[in-house]
């Protein structure tokens, strides 16, 4: 089993329903965030094209943040899901900074923080939060073990990429172009 | 005896919280003190769940609001049955839950009182006492000078109850922004081609649609919840989209066609739209001679309306607009030149939308799937009530007879002009109420709003938060949010009749009260007791939702309702049914004998209009897609997501003024009126050289707002001039133009005084 996450650049309007739905879910406080957009602008007027990103935890196959922990707080679960153990963490930052998504935030109780792919709701069988919100049904979860899964299916007909594959992490976040 | 209203600062109390930024480093340490269960989520199997309909904006959205075991609203979730939201709320509705908790909220009634000094100040009063109040002041002002002299601006459901009292007090004047700064134009336009006006929800039918063409329309930051799902739909299907923008919005960056237009040119676009759709044979041949009045004297008018003329004036190439109107005749009849809501630019916006509606209509989209559908609503009975006083006079004597016939609702500008005294005309209005609508921001030419309210007798506001318009009222009244009540059922028109049930989820905070009991309490006081004759609203549900065969008790459990339609006619001209439009002619015209009646150019004719003056900008505003007007940019949830508007710049022009991106600045306008506040500069290459942008919203002048006060800038105060629309009375207001001060100006007020 292998989870992961699609985002549709094609339909995305960046507007952050995302990142409102995963606070309300996950009680993120005010003033932080586990996911969030990026709008990426090119070209010169008028020949001008933007790119909306809906972006968090690339739950990485290579996670830096897993390998430089130094209390085995950032671990990784079935699935491939990277979390952390709150009770484990001494808020030393390590992590953050060998992020090379910057998804990982200083909680204000004093633990490291980020996406959890809503690890509570997938283990009932429902979609992370941002994805069932989402207005243009542009972020598509499942296994990709699994053929029929919405993000296996979203991956086969449509090119993508992933961000910083130089860092060699082995994203599981893929954008549809 | 008119007092000169002062604008009260209630001083911000306290210091509060210190904000964290997002990328704040600061590690507090360990706290193992820390109450865990509200650090992770809750189930929503432990949670209970109420249904509602979202008030954050007017698509109204049904969901659910989930509450936790010790009463916290954690979550609002949306409703899978609502062809509003399919499930799937906006970010404002999923913020929703920030209106509920703004600290900021309005809490108790507020009596505005004068000390010793002069000085103006608000009082803290009982339900009682500011009720007894207003009603006072009611009965004097409809003894002395008639119930017609009172008017009600009200914005969302709520208003539904106030208009009940009001009408019910024996007053015409029942006005919403909605109209005269917004949708107008397009539901007069529409009205006079089709017979019929748009509707909202837009009937527009955007899923099934294979040319969506957007012009000035930013679907996808105008958060239109069911609109943007469409679009969404419309783009997995293989639409083709169109977008005609000065600036390179959101909806352009999907679109397979992004036309920069010179500002203030769309009508000549049009025209030649038309053209090339005529000349070129492309039309619908059967629709038109079916359906249409006026044919070949449209293309005589458009007969030199060629793409080449229109280059000259719109800056688009010839062959563009050919080749953008092939592509809508190929998808035609499943083609949709979207009409638009925010409407109000040029003062020429009535004919402009019937330049949209003629080019739908030419090109068989009226009726049609992937057009505009023939949307159906379900009709619930009213509480049996006394009939409505008839009014004697109302706001349209403050004009020359025979002006605004065209106009079926009541203009918000026409009631302020109906306030300021004039000695040729009958300016009568000398009490208003307010209720959840912020007049600063969401009127232009705030000096005429501020003159009018300068003669009032009183202004009473309602509202869920203290609001710039709060300031000059005499006393407000502080409502609880839809989260926390009841309120009318949601009827709205849609493909399927639908109905929705918005109760409340947590008791009201504060010394707050819904708006049904605020209406019903007054009317108790005027003597209009049998307007009212439920005893709470829970009856007055119960007893509307049993004659539709439904109850309150099966709502609270469903919270949508779907009924079906009484015909079968969605698509109600798909295959060329018979049908008779509600036009003169019985036709849809297109050559518009309503208009030509009231002296009005029967079909539309470009006008040049005013251009910037050398070292001005055309300003330019809209929508970001996580706030509504001026209202959420204090909901914390949604603060976090936007803070501050800032006003884009293209790079060429920020180089000529030596602007750096983030830079702090004011901007003047050409009346010489200098924003209360600085802007942030953001320079962009997704805007034209001729003009600049800014979100509308933001520059709060209320202190009490302790998240949005003073944050960016506020286009409302900036739209000093006004472009009337003559055909309805629609308030142009892109037509105003700015330049970049870099310093601070000397006196530049911080706040507004009247």
């Amino acid at each position: 089993m292998r989870y992961a996450m699609a985002i549709d650049t094609a339909k995305c309007v960046g507007c952050g329903d995302c990142v409102v739905a995963c606070q309300t879910e996950n009680n993120v406080p005010h003033g932080y965030c586990r996911d969030w957009i990026v709008e990426n602008v090119s070209g010169s007027y008028p020949n001008v094209q933007v790119e909306l990103r809906s972006e968090r935890c690339n739950h990485c196959d290579n996670a830096p943040c897993v390998r430089c922990c130094p209390t085995g707080a950032s671990h990784i679960v079935e699935g491939g899901i990277v979390l952390v153990t709150h009770d484990e963490c001494i808020g030393c930052g390590a992590c953050i900074e060998s992020c090379p998504y910057d998804a990982r935030y200083p909680h204000p109780e004093g633990y490291v923080d980020k996406c959890t792919f809503c690890k509570h709701r997938v283990d009932k069988g429902q979609n992370p939060a941002c994805v069932d919100v989402c207005p243009t049904h542009c972020l598509h979860f499942g296994d990709l073990d699994d053929p029929n899964s919405d993000v296996s299916k979203a991956l086969k007909n449509r090119s993508w990429k992933v961000l910083a594959p130089e860092a060699g992490t082995k994203p599981q976040l893929y954008f549809l172009t | 005896m008119k007092t000169r209203r002062q604008f009260i600062k209630i001083s911000a109390a306290g210091t509060g919280a210190a904000a964290i930024g997002l990328q704040s480093l600061k590690l507090n340490g360990f706290n193992f003190l820390s109450e865990k269960d509200e650090q992770n989520p809750a189930s929503d199997e432990e949670m209970t769940s109420y249904p509602t309909y979202c008030e954050v904006c007017f698509w109204k959205c049904a969901g659910w609001t989930y509450v936790d075991k010790k009463g916290n609203i954690r979550k609002i979730i949306g409703n899978e049955k609502d062809p509003h939201c399919n499930g799937r709320l906006c970010p404002r509705g999923t913020g929703g839950v920030g209106m509920y908790n703004d600290e900021d909220r309005l809490k108790t009634p507020l009596i505005r009182e004068t000390d010793p000094e002069g000085h103006q100040y608000f009082r803290k009063a009982s339900w009682d006492e500011a009720l007894d109040l207003i009603a006072e002041k009611m009965d004097k002002l409809r003894q002395e000078h008639g119930p017609e002299c009172l008017a009600l601006f009200s914005h969302g459901t709520g208003g539904k109850m106030l208009s009940h009292l009001v009408k019910a007090f024996g007053s015409p004047n029942i006005s919403a922004p909605s109209f005269a700064q917004c949708r107008g134009p397009r539901e007069v336009g529409f009205t006079a081609t089709f017979g019929e006006d748009v509707m909202s929800p837009e009937r527009t039918d955007i899923r099934d649609s294979k040319c969506l063409v957007l012009i000035g329309s930013h679907i996808g930051e105008n958060m239109h919840n069911g609109q943007i799902q469409e679009m969404s739909a419309a783009i997995e299907n293989g639409a083709t989209i169109i977008t005609v923008d000065p600036r390179f919005s959101t909806a352009a960056s999907h679109s397979k066609y992004w036309l920069p237009i010179k500002p203030a040119t769309d009508l000549a676009l049009l025209l030649a739209w038309i053209h090339v759709i005529i000349y070129e044979d492309l039309y619908d041949k059967e629709y038109v001679k079916k359906y249409a009045f006026g044919f070949d004297e449209l293309k005589e008018h458009v007969k030199n309306k060629t793409p080449e003329w229109a280059y000259g004036i719109t800056t688009i190439e010839p062959e563009i607009i050919r080749r953008t109107a092939r592509e809508m005749a190929a998808a035609s009849p499943r083609v949709l030149i979207h009409p638009g809501r925010h409407v109000t630019w040029y003062g020429d916006d009535t004919q402009r939308t019937r330049a949209i509606a003629i080019l739908n209509a030419i090109l068989g989209s009226w009726g049609r799937r992937g057009g505009f559908y023939n949307p159906e609503k379900v009709h619930v009975p009213n509480y049996p009530h006394p009939p409505y006083p008839k009014p004697k006079r109302s706001w349209k004597d403050a004009y020359p007879p025979g002006k605004y016939n065209l106009v079926n609702e009541v203009l918000s500008t026409g009631i302020c002009d109906a306030t300021i005294p004039n000695p040729q005309l009958d300016c009568h209005l000398r009490g208003w109420i307010v209720y959840g609508t912020n007049l600063m921001a969401s009127l232009p030419d705030q000096k005429k709003t501020l003159e009018a309210i300068s003669h009032l007798d009183f202004l009473v506001v309602i509202d869920t938060m203290p609001m710039d318009i709060t300031s000059y009222a005499d006393i407000v009244l502080p409502e609880c949010t839809y989260l926390e009540r009841y309120d009318s059922l949601r009827t709205s028109p849609h493909r399927e009749p639908v109905i929705a049930l918005r109760m409340p989820a947590a008791k009201p905070k504060y010394d707050s009260k819904p708006n049904w009991w605020i209406a019903k309490q007054l009317a108790n006081r005027l003597g209009l007791q049998d307007y009212f004759q439920w005893e709470n609203i829970e009856e007055l549900l119960d007893w509307q939702l049993k004659k539709i065969g439904s109850s309150l008790n099966e709502m609270k459990r469903i919270g949508v309702k779907k009924y079906p339609r009484e015909y079968n006619d969605l698509y109600n001209l798909e295959n060329l049914e018979d049908f008779e439009f509600n036009t003169n002619t019985g036709k849809i015209e297109l050559y518009s004998t309503e208009l030509e009646i009231e002296d009005f150019d029967p079909l539309p004719n470009y006008t040049h209009h005013p251009e910037p003056p050398e070292g001005y900008y055309r300003l330019n505003y809209g929508r970001a897609p996580m706030h509504t007007f001026s209202r959420t940019t204090n909901n914390h949830n949604l603060w976090d997501l936007m803070k501050e508007n800032s006003v884009w710049v293209n790079p060429k022009v920020a180089d000529l003024w030596e602007l750096e991106n983030g830079q702090y600045i004011w901007l003047k306008n050409q009346d010489g009126i200098v924003s209360s506040f600085p802007i942030k500069v953001r320079i962009t290459e997704r805007i034209r050289w001729d003009s600049v942008y800014m979100v509308h919203g933001f520059g709060h002048t209320d202190r009490k707002l302790k998240r949005a006060y003073g944050r960016g800038a506020s286009d409302s105060e900036l739209v000093s001039k006004v472009f009337l629309d003559p055909i309805m009375g629609g308030t142009g207001m892109r037509g105003n133009f700015v330049t970049f001060l870099k310093e601070k100006p000397a006196n530049n007020k911080e706040e507004v005084e009247s």
